[in-house]
């Protein structure tokens, strides 16, 4: 068991390192740092100390040992762009993203999971086979698509909640949060919906499979033969059984929640890490886009690894299979 | 031939999938007829900035000329739409057989000789997979704007997002190759294959891929569902195909600037194209998928 688990950790550090070393090589083949970087009238010594700085004046391997180093102490690089420190954009970006994917989060939980668990108990029933109807176009139709539409029927037509920005914020000393003020949940409504369609869909229609497929287990069928009610049969043994996979399953979709708040972000110019990626593909900002690739990867890494160590803590079946 | 027949005789028998089958080829007469017999509307001389902002048909002011109203060029939205949504299939579709070629080749090469090559490729497909085919293909187009430059010409633009979206793709096509060929390459009639003297490149061309086709061909279907959804985003992003040579999603891009001032018709017909073509190539997958799993067959 800490033998698996010390495996299984090892190679996510290679997989890790093998991934920042592409975003390396991109940084140090693509583009000329110092003719992006130094104003036209640099002296030798402001030129020295850049190359210093961006370690240009070691071999290959060096510098990508401090690359790395430099990562794991908070020094991600300069911007080609904007000439400033990447993990500073990326701090002053990320509380607006953290925010939108929590809001998209609750409602994904308040919305989603009763609707599932309706429609897995009750399939036959007219909302359920409304809801599956309108979870098809949770999955056909593409995230932009969904926040036109929600921007043209909530934003022109209705007028309730504004199209772009996050409305007012409030600074909590290096966290500006939007979920403080009134126009800032206005703000936040349309594109967390937009963001959650995804995981809305894929919510409902994983856990209507899996309850429908709990329901025909022997250990349903038996809870039935003891005569329990209904209630307590669906909601004491099928629920937790198939809420299980269902999140974990939710949890290896994190890459694709990522993309899609890039193109969210980019609907409703909300102003958080989806929009500075776009912005930095737009401007070929090779270093930003470095160190996305990096981040993106080591979030679904260290999930995958996460959601892999607690199956033998959900599931007591695999401990005693491996002992 | 064969290959529309038996297309045919799998939906046959199941509505949804005729009905898919039907739009489909609707589509592609629409977006490959039209076309021929109309000026391009996206030249210069092809706009009228009299017509501008022209509502539907049935709209106050509209013109029976304009069905479907017109942008704010000018340009009837009806024909505008069939260029868009060939350059659409044409990147769908070349962006899949990109993927096709790339994972099948990579694939049948780790499934047949295995060991250290077999290794290499998996571990790489494992990382690729760290990454959804709309994130890789955002930072590919990144990188080539750092090699090429944002000023280039459409078709090399277009080159690019094909290219970016077909590298996204190549994962799931090896393993599926990969783990069929893993089953075939055991049996009896590769064996004898080898008996016979046939080289390893005939044995796997001639022998061992057409058997792993059906696998292929389902994931092909669904992935080009998938590749015109990531081309119309990354063109709605304002990174991939520019409206010179529009794809639906470069239409809907544009056509969103005028959401605001109640120009509603500019983007909706391209969204609601959008989303009939993927609705019916998903119908489509999804009937090929279960005709081929052996463990539904029977059932539907």
């Amino acid at each position: 068991m800490i033998l698996h688990f010390v495996e299984r950790v090892l190679q996510t550090i290679v997989v890790l390192l093998v991934i920042s070393f592409v975003a390396f090589m991109l940084i140090s083949t693509l583009g000329d740092p110092l003719g992006v970087l130094l104003p036209p009238d640099a002296t030798i010594a402001e030129r020295n100390a850049l190359i210093a700085r961006l370690h240009l004046d070691q071999p290959l391997l060096q510098r990508f040992w401090s690359f790395i180093s430099g990562i794991l102490q908070g020094d991600f690089g300069l911007s080609y762009r904007t000439q400033q420190d990447v993990g500073a954009m990326i701090a002053e970006r990320l509380p607006a993203t953290v925010e939108l994917a929590l809001v998209s989060l609750l409602f994904t939980i308040i919305l989603a999971i009763p609707a599932g668990i309706l429609c897995g108990v009750k399939p036959k029933a007219l909302v359920s086979r409304a809801i599956m109807l309108v979870s098809i176009a949770g999955i056909t139709l593409p995230n932009f698509v969904i926040g036109i539409l929600l921007i043209a029927v909530f934003s022109v037509h209705l007028g309730w909640f504004p199209s772009f920005g996050r409305g007012g914020t409030v600074d909590l000393g290096g966290w500006t949060t939007g979920l403080l003020t009134v126009s800032g949940w206005q703000a936040v409504i349309l594109p967390a919906l937009t963001l959650a369609s995804f995981q809305m869909t894929f919510v409902i229609r994983m856990l209507r499979t899996q309850l429908m497929e709990v329901g025909h287990s022997e250990h349903i069928r038996f809870a039935r033969a003891r005569g329990l009610s209904e209630t307590r049969v669906w909601f004491v043994y099928a629920i937790r059984n198939a809420l299980l996979p269902t999140v974990t399953m939710l949890g290896l979709q994190l890459g694709n929640i990522i993309a899609f708040s890039v193109v969210t972000e980019s609907v409703f110019a909300w102003p958080g890490l989806g929009s500075l990626f776009l912005q930095s593909v737009q401007a070929a900002d090779i270093p930003v886009i470095a160190i996305y690739l990096i981040f993106v990867g080591a979030v679904y890494m260290l999930i995958n690894l996460a959601v892999e160590l607690s199956y033998p803590l959900i599931d007591p079946r695999l401990k005693r299979r491996s002992a | 031939m064969t290959a529309a027949r038996s297309l045919f005789s799998t939906v046959r028998g199941a509505p949804g999938a005729t009905l898919a089958a039907f739009l489909i080829l609707a589509l592609f007469l629409y977006a490959f007829l039209v076309p021929l017999f109309t000026a391009d509307p996206f030249r210069l001389a092809g706009m009228s900035i009299m017509d501008s902002f022209t509502p539907p048909a049935w709209m106050e002011g509209g013109n029976a000329a304009f069905p479907l109203g017109a942008d704010d060029q000018g340009r009837n939205i009806i024909t505008a739409m069939a260029y868009g949504l060939r350059t659409s299939i044409i990147v769908g579709v070349s962006a899949v057989l990109i993927g096709l070629v790339l994972g099948g080749a990579l694939g049948l090469l780790a499934g047949f000789v295995g060991g250290r090559t077999d290794a290499v490729i998996m571990r790489i497909a494992d990382v690729q997979l760290a990454y959804p085919a709309l994130l890789l293909a955002m930072v590919i187009d990144g990188i080539a704007t750092a090699v090429v430059g944002r000023e280039r010409s459409a078709t090399l633009a277009i080159a690019i997002v094909i290219f970016a979206i077909g590298i996204a793709f190549w994962v799931q096509f090896a393993r599926t190759i990969r783990s069929s060929v893993l089953v075939e390459r055991d049996q009896d009639y590769v064996a004898a294959a080898q008996i016979t003297g046939r080289s390893k490149l005939a044995i796997v061309l001639r022998h061992i891929l057409p058997n792993v086709m059906a696998p292929v061909l389902v994931i092909a279907t669904i992935n080009l569902g998938i590749a015109i959804i990531t081309e119309a985003t990354l063109s709605f992003l304002g990174i991939g195909i520019p409206l010179t040579h529009p794809s639906l999603g470069a239409l809907i891009r544009n056509g969103n600037a005028f959401l605001q001032s109640g120009e509603w018709w500019i983007s909706t017909w391209p969204c609601l194209l959008l989303a009939t073509l993927v609705i019916g190539v998903n119908v489509l997958g999804d009937h090929l998928r279960d005709h081929f799993n052996p463990k539904l067959r029977g059932r539907s």
